[in-house]
């Protein structure tokens, strides 16, 4: 990196905005996936103006530039996957406007995801996409991934809930898409811009939509001794018009590990269970609410629980919360996979997963939001042994082409990044590529923003992905 | 599959850190990477470079100093972590390595030696200090220094703020008596009762022991008990808290009591981990884990005994900001809080932000000044909109660094203990 453009974006930042040392760009070099990627410098941009002209010295001094906000994204979406400039949002993290009214907050980047939901919660009103990590994760992020959560089902991803943007171009231009109160004229580039994983363009002020807490909310944890019964529990459940604002189901093994952790008296011997939300007026949640109880003991449903108040709620999403942490307990590291399959194709997609986690010597742990058919099986391994590494690497790779081939897709939440950009051929054709590839270079011809993300970078995977995972594995050791 | 194999209490290893799954969820609920919003200021950026040292890959030089320095080990990250990371044990593990290997400036080394070594584990030494101090702030010193403007040349003022008004009388000439409870007996208790606390929060620990009487509890204050330690512990200065921890063993494991209570948050964190200062070969280590499982926080103990006393009605708005140690070292949440809603005339409101630091610390608002003070002015913003008159917490480095708050930004807002809220119900009268 060349120390003039340290030197400048000291001065333009001040000192105390931009970090170049080994030790502190270490720190930036990973997020919560197992990638890594180390920047060769770090600002902290405060206004949308800052951003503009960080990107003109990077233009100037020809280096990449990606964007990040807290780092806790899944498929290194805001790692420097080509060394360059790390533009953090954290500290452009005021609300700037809260239209209670009109149900709107318009934000900047760095706000935290439930920080919006307590500045407005007085009003009843709450931010509706919530990803698991939404106490730490940036609504930017959330914009660049299109974050969805355990809600998605009934109330959407993160673009149901954008309706402008403020942009800063690759070329340093300031645009504003979308609009506030939502239309449909012309071209739907806000829409666009949702889940483009900082490939286009960097996002410096958001409008997003507030939504009213629900009157009523049930919550019901469901045990089945076959899995057959729990999807097929799933099936009947939107097969009679009943929307669950959540449907997870988690397998009997995993939920056995967080029994052994949590202590919180869920089964050791279950097959599967469903952790199933309504909400809506009284009337309506609980007459859903009784049905879905109705056809979870149709479906041979072992036990059936009704949260009875908030607290009890809590302590039955808890289990769901805490998986990843009481399976993180069981080997040094996981790897959280994102796929999603047809619904109606979970008995059969389980039953690969174990297939194929068995040859490969792993137990994989399964949590789902079986609702839209959103798979997230956890690998459990070590990375000090690099073989094991590359072992379960090529093991995520073969459940996520599984899910493919049963007709479903490479992420239904985590974004592709760079875990799965070279996964992406088994869905797109070169015509497909093509598109994209025009859109993209609309935006960002120069590839200066957030290069190696989403589009594949090298043909035949296989032994590269391994090749360039051991070598990781070789540095985190 | 690789098992899980920690070894807390002893150096940790790389299965304590590679508990951190660098998933991020830590970092909004951490005090200073809410401040600056830096990986370096964060748990997770803390642990990784905690992981680096380890590894050789990164020196114990300023930069990571500064860092460690700088975490306030409220251990709020824990309450957050998914993966149940260990974070108090493996920052005072970095901090015993800092201690071990870095050469801080002369006037720290002789500070921290002074307060660590000297000072805090000999009671009749801190019973001296005390009484300098108490010269200075009642002689008319403290005035003329305030007035004078000596404090601000020496970059001073701040700090002497937060100087603990000393008692005129020391909670030290209770050590060793017992007090019988009052009505039938429901539980014979030891009274941990502190360090500084002696000297300054004497009407504190009094106001626990009538609470506790009342609600009858036979409360002795066991002879030859010391400092907890955990200044020491948390400074990384393990051989002062474990020579301090041995002398508690003996003092407290000598009689019959049901509980060993204290009215410190950060004391009872402490006590409660006695076992993790000691390997498990040691002879030291079955006494620790016996003395740790007998320790009770006073507003866990009393939820827990249910109180039997006749409270009379305190009427007044009170807001509650959890002490990190009862919070999050402790995982009490709800005995505090049940507590005050029993009291007649309360009406409780919730604190927003209530589980985030108040920027004390143990002495951290010394070390720390400037962070902490900012951490405090956000802490009385939020209690300012919560329009209580009364600031209630669980933990006497919280309500020096509360009361400095409400004094500085003059908010009207009394400070007060939950204890000391008991004890004003088993009186009887309205709020000042």
């Amino acid at each position: 990196m060349d120390p003039a453009l340290i030197h400048e974006l000291k001065a333009l930042l001040g000192p105390a905005n931009v970090l170049s040392t080994r030790e502190d760009l270490m720190l930036y070099e990973f997020d919560g996936s197992v990638e890594k990627g180390r920047p060769d410098v770090v600002v902290f941009p405060h206004t949308t103006e800052d951003v503009a002209r960080i990107v003109k010295l990077a233009n100037r001094f020809a280096v990449p530039i990606v964007g990040r906000g807290a780092g806790t994204g899944l498929s290194g979406g805001a790692l420097a996957r080509g060394g360059g400039v790390m533009l953090v949002f954290a500290r452009m993290n005021r609300i700037l406007e809260l239209d209670l009214e009109n149900c709107r907050a318009v934000v900047q980047p760095g706000v935290v995801n439930l920080e919006i939901t307590r500045a407005v919660e007085h009003a009843g009103l709450y931010f509706a996409p919530d990803p698991s990590s939404q106490k730490s994760c940036t609504i930017g992020g959330n914009v660049a991934e299109n974050s969805g959560g355990p809600h998605t089902l009934a109330s959407g991803l993160t673009t149901n809930h954008v309706t402008a943007l403020e942009l800063v171009l690759p070329d340093a231009e300031i645009v504003r898409v979308g609009n506030r109160h939502g239309d449909s004229t012309g071209y739907d580039l806000c829409g666009l811009l949702v889940g483009s994983e900082g490939t286009l363009a960097l996002v410096t002020e958001i409008t997003v939509k507030l939504t009213r807490k629900a009157e009523l909310v049930k919550t019901l944890l469901a045990v089945f001794d076959a899995v057959g019964d729990a999807s097929r529990t799933v099936a009947e459940i939107t097969a009679r018009g009943i929307t669950p604002a959540a449907c997870e189901m988690l397998d009997g093994w995993t939920l056995a590990v967080i029994e052994n952790y949590l202590r919180a008296g869920f089964p050791r011997d279950s097959a599967a269970v469903l952790l199933l939300e309504v909400e809506g007026l009284r009337e309506a949640a609980e007459s859903q609410a009784a049905a879905i109880d109705e056809i979870c003991r149709a479906n041979h449903a072992r036990e059936v629980r009704t949260a009875r108040d908030a607290q009890d709620r809590d302590l039955l999403w808890k289990g769901r919360k805490n998986a990843l942490g009481a399976m993180g307990r069981l080997a040094p590291s996981n790897y959280v996979l994102d796929g999603v399959i047809p619904r109606s194709k979970l008995p059969e997609a389980l039953e690969r997963i174990h297939e194929i986690g068995t040859s490969a010597g792993f137990r994989i742990g399964n949590i789902f939001h079986a609702g839209d058919g959103n798979l997230h099986p956890i690998i459990l391994f070590d990375p000090r042994d690099k073989e094991q590494f590359a072992r379960a690497i090529a093991t995520a790779e073969q459940i996520i082409r599984m899910c493919v081939s049963l007709g479903g897709s490479l992420t239904g939440e985590h974004g592709v990044g760079m875990e799965k950009n070279e996964l992406m051929t088994l869905l797109f054709s070169d015509a497909d590529f093509d598109l994209m590839r025009r859109i993209h270079d609309a935006f960002n011809p120069d590839s200066s923003l957030n290069p190696g993300k989403i589009f594949p970078v090298s043909k035949g995977c296989g032994e590269i992905r391994v090749g360039r995972h051991s070598k990781t594995a070789e540095t985190r050791a | 599959m690789q098992k899980h194999t920690s070894t807390l209490g002893e150096v940790p290893v790389y299965e304590d850190f590679s508990l951190c799954t660098h998933c991020g969820l830590c970092l909004n609920h951490c005090p200073t990477y809410r401040l600056w919003q830096l990986e370096a200021d964060s748990p997770r950026g803390r642990i990784r470079q905690m992981l680096l040292v380890e590894e050789g890959e990164l020196p114990i030089a300023d930069g990571f100093v500064r860092h460690i320095d700088r975490c306030l080990d409220c251990r709020s990250c824990e309450t957050a972590c998914p993966s149940a990371v260990n974070y108090g044990k493996l920052v005072e593990h970095a901090r015993a390595r800092i201690e071990n290997e870095y050469r801080r400036p002369w006037m720290a080394r002789v500070m921290r030696n002074f307060v660590y070594r000297r000072l805090l584990p000999y009671p009749e030494r801190i019973a001296m200090a005390a009484r300098l101090l108490r010269f200075y702030q009642a002689s008319g010193l403290q005035v003329l220094a305030r007035a004078s403007g000596i404090l601000r040349m020496l970059r001073l003022a701040e700090r002497e703020q937060l100087l603990p008004r000393i008692d005129r009388r020391f909670f030290f000439d209770q050590v060793g008596k017992t007090f019988p409870a009052k009505g039938p007996r429901r539980a014979r208790v030891a009274f941990f009762a502190g360090c500084v606390a002696n000297v300054t929060f004497t009407a504190l620990n009094e106001a626990t022991i009538r609470v506790l009487t009342a609600n009858g509890c036979e409360v002795t204050v066991p002879d030859g008990q010391f400092c907890c330690g955990a200044l020491a512990a948390h400074a990384g200065v393990r051989d002062s808290a474990r020579e301090l921890a041995r002398r508690n063993l003996a003092a407290f494991t000598s009689g019959e009591f049901d509980a060993v209570v204290t009215n410190a948050a950060g004391c009872g964190s402490t006590l409660k981990e006695y076992h993790h200062l000691f390997r498990h070969e040691e002879p030291e280590f079955a006494g620790a884990l016996t003395l740790a499982e007998k320790s009770r926080d006073v507003t866990e103990f009393l939820a827990g005994l249910g109180i039997s006393a006749q409270l009379r009605e305190v009427t007044a708005r009170v807001t509650y900001q959890d002490s990190c140690h009862l919070l999050h070292g402790q995982k009490i949440r709800e005995a505090p809080r049940q507590l005050l809603r029993a009291i007649p005339g309360v009406e409780l409101v919730e604190l927003p932000y209530a589980e985030i630091c108040c920027g004390s610390a143990g002495v951290y608002n010394v070390t720390e000044t400037r962070a902490s003070m900012e951490l405090l002015a956000e802490k009385m913003r939020h209690a300012q909109s919560t329009r209580a008159q009364i600031i209630a917490t669980a933990n006497p480095g919280c309500l020096l660094q509360l009361r400095a708050g409400a004094e500085l930004r003059k908010t009207n807002q009394e400070v007060l203990h939950v204890v000391e809220m008991l004890d004003r119900a088993l009186s009887g009268s309205a709020a000042t």
